[in-house]
């Protein structure tokens, strides 16, 4: 087999480069946007939003609070005013519907410096042998809070990559670049997507939040996946493609159920056959198709450069 | 679990156990230590020095650092721009507000708009009176080179002082250097005193010679037995130690003491009989004139 040149070449021969890209830059608009939001109050004196992702106050009346630092502060035995509790709610409701990882892939600045070290290790090829559970992150989330409970201080928000980055970014950043620049490296050299994959315990909390969110992605045409396994090069949490796209025959629906799916969308982007698509997580019966096994090859050729 | 294992029954299934709680046990320990360091680090570098001082109506310390989620909305919210969040590598816990007196003194704002901002209550909501915030306790450090203490009339941080004459008064003491004026000594009262640092923004040294100090450094702290007897006497509206009986003296005849009064008291017209007369000079000359 002849692999393709890189992951998406197909699509974006079929569908342009434009709509090979359409998620990836809706996410990148959003990252960024969110962020400009943030410090045009500092930068230009528009105050939209003030203060941080950990809270902050938008158009001066909609509280919002990252339910995660709250619970480490509740950990750390302090009983929130209202205030908090009403913007974490509201925060809360939000991850609930849309699936918390989305969180990770349209709102956390640090997946941006994630982003760009997958880009680079791929573009540069760079192969390391470590492995890390991607269940690590569940250790570490249960272990920020126990820190905060035997502290009685949020620990973790001392040295939390997100938070550092964002309030570094709006209030001034420090030394916390040398934590980012960590991040970036450990990456780029030590694993494939190391941090928001497997270790980060934001992440892993959004996570559990998604567990049962409608907002899925939805493999329905799977039996025109050709195999080039573009997805699977892309994906950011490669586990959760399989049984939706690959379980027709194991009696799996082809909803992306996983929680660690970030909706980033990009399996959308590169499939040359359209195969994903966003959807709701409901109806997931595994429609039986004749010609699951039958991997006809309609594909323009391009596969086989 | 582990005894579990049935040992060559099913030696694959029994084998990616192994390799499953291996595995785990692996992530638990990397887990662990991370933590562990997370931990001794926050320990390390949870800090306030003397000079950094929090906003009005912070949680004591301790509490604070499990109440603030670092969000800088109380920071938004000062019209001054006192307060700032520290960044990593200063000297302040990472990401909570402090200011610094010398450079922004907090202005005292009537509506308290950054306790108000903040949204988890680290800030307590409860103070609605600026005045009885309590964010340090001014103390006049160096008598050596504060002006007043000299003998001149600078004044400056009595003038600035937004709870004048309550917070700082200018207390008289005689100069000893010229014999004949009096010291205006700058002197900080802590049941008034909110520890906003407009005095020690305002003293006019290079270095300042007032300084709001956190309360914890700024205040001493009585033994709990300790009891300060007058004050416990007005409580009780009588003497507590010992009955409040006229003191007897055993003094030589011819005088008395006048205790809380004018002291020592000679019954003038019985003075032949006594040995010292109440006017000392008559008593040497009456050494000189026995003398032989
Ligand atoms: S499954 Fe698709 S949307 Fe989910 S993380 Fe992977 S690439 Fe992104
Ligand atoms: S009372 Fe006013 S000046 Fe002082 S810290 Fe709060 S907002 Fe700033
Ligand atoms: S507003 Fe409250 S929670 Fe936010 S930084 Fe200030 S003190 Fe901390
Ligand atoms: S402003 Fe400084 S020098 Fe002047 S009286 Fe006050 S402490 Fe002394």
């Amino acid at each position: 087999m002849i692999m393709p040149l890189h992951p998406g070449a197909e699509a974006i021969q079929n569908k342009g480069w434009l709509l090979a890209h359409k998620w990836l830059l809706a996410r990148r608009f959003s990252q960024l946007a969110i962020l400009i939001l943030f410090m045009i109050g500092p930068g230009l004196g528009i105050w939209l939003v003030k203060g941080n992702l950990s809270s902050n106050l938008v158009l001066d009346t909609l509280p919002l609070t990252d339910p995660y630092v709250l619970l480490q502060s509740i950990f750390a035995g302090h009983t929130p005013e209202t205030t908090a509790m009403i913007g974490a709610a509201i925060v809360l409701g939000f991850y609930l519907l849309v699936s918390g990882r989305v969180y990770c892939s349209w709102v956390c600045p640090v997946n941006m410096v994630t982003d760009l070290a997958h880009w680079l290790r791929e573009r540069f090829n760079i192969k390391s042998a470590s492995t890390i559970s991607n269940n690590s992150r569940y250790w570490l989330l249960a272990i920020t809070l126990l820190l905060a409970f035997t502290t009685g201080n949020v620990a973790w928000e001392m040295v939390n990559p997100v938070s550092m980055m964002h309030r570094g970014l709006i209030f001034g950043i420090g030394m916390a670049w040398t934590i980012l620049l960590g991040v970036f490296l450990f990456d780029l050299l030590v694993s494939r997507r190391a941090w928001c994959s497997h270790l980060c315990p934001v992440g892993a909390f959004y996570s559990l939040l998604g567990t049962h969110s409608p907002l899925r992605i939805r493999a329905d045409a799977r039996e025109q996946c050709n195999d080039c396994m573009d997805c699977f090069l892309v994906c950011p949490e490669q586990q959760v493609i399989r049984p939706a796209l690959k379980g027709a025959d194991k009696g799996i629906g082809p909803v992306v159920t996983s929680a660690n799916c970030t909706n980033c969308g990009r399996c959308i982007d590169v499939c040359s056959k359209d195969v994903f698509h966003f959807g709701l997580r409901f109806n997931n019966k595994p429609v039986h198709n004749k010609n699951i096994h039958n991997h006809t090859d309609h594909s323009t050729g391009a596969e086989v450069l | 679990m582990i005894q579990q294992q049935s040992p060559s029954s099913q030696p694959p299934a029994s084998a990616s156990r192994r390799r499953f709680l291996l595995s785990s046990a692996r992530t638990a320990g990397g887990a662990a230590l991370m933590g562990l360091s997370i931990g001794l680090y926050s320990r390390q570098s949870i800090s306030l020095p003397a000079e950094a001082l929090r906003p009005p109506g912070a949680l004591a310390e301790k509490d604070f650092l499990g109440a603030c989620i670092r969000c800088g909305l109380c920071v938004r919210n000062c019209p001054f721009d006192t307060l700032s969040l520290a960044e990593l590598g200063e000297p302040v816990t990472t990401g909570t507000p402090y200011f610094i007196a010398r450079d922004v003194p907090c202005e005292m704002c009537d509506d308290i708009p950054c306790v108000k901002a903040c949204p988890t209550g680290a800030l307590n909501h409860s103070l609605e009176n600026i005045d009885d915030a309590r964010m340090g306790l001014a103390v006049l450090l160096d008598e050596e080179t504060c002006l007043n203490f000299q003998g001149l009339r600078c004044d400056v941080c009595y003038r600035i002082c937004p709870a004048i004459e309550k917070a700082i008064t200018l207390e008289h003491v005689a100069n000893v250097r010229t014999g004949k004026h009096a010291l205006f000594i700058p002197t900080v009262h802590s049941d008034h005193c909110t520890g906003c640092g407009k005095c020690e923004r305002g003293c006019v040294l290079e270095e300042a010679a007032i300084k709001v100090l956190p309360l914890n450094l700024a205040k001493g702290e009585l033994g709990h037995h300790y009891r300060w007897g007058w004050k416990e006497k007005e409580k009780a509206g009588r003497s507590l130690v010992s009955p409040d009986i006229k003191h007897e003296y055993n003094l030589p005849e011819g005088q008395h003491y006048d205790y809380e009064g004018e002291g020592l008291i000679f019954d003038d017209n019985t003075s032949n009989g006594a040995p010292f007369s109440s006017d000392p000079l008559k008593t040497l000359n009456q050494g000189m004139k026995e003398a032989p």
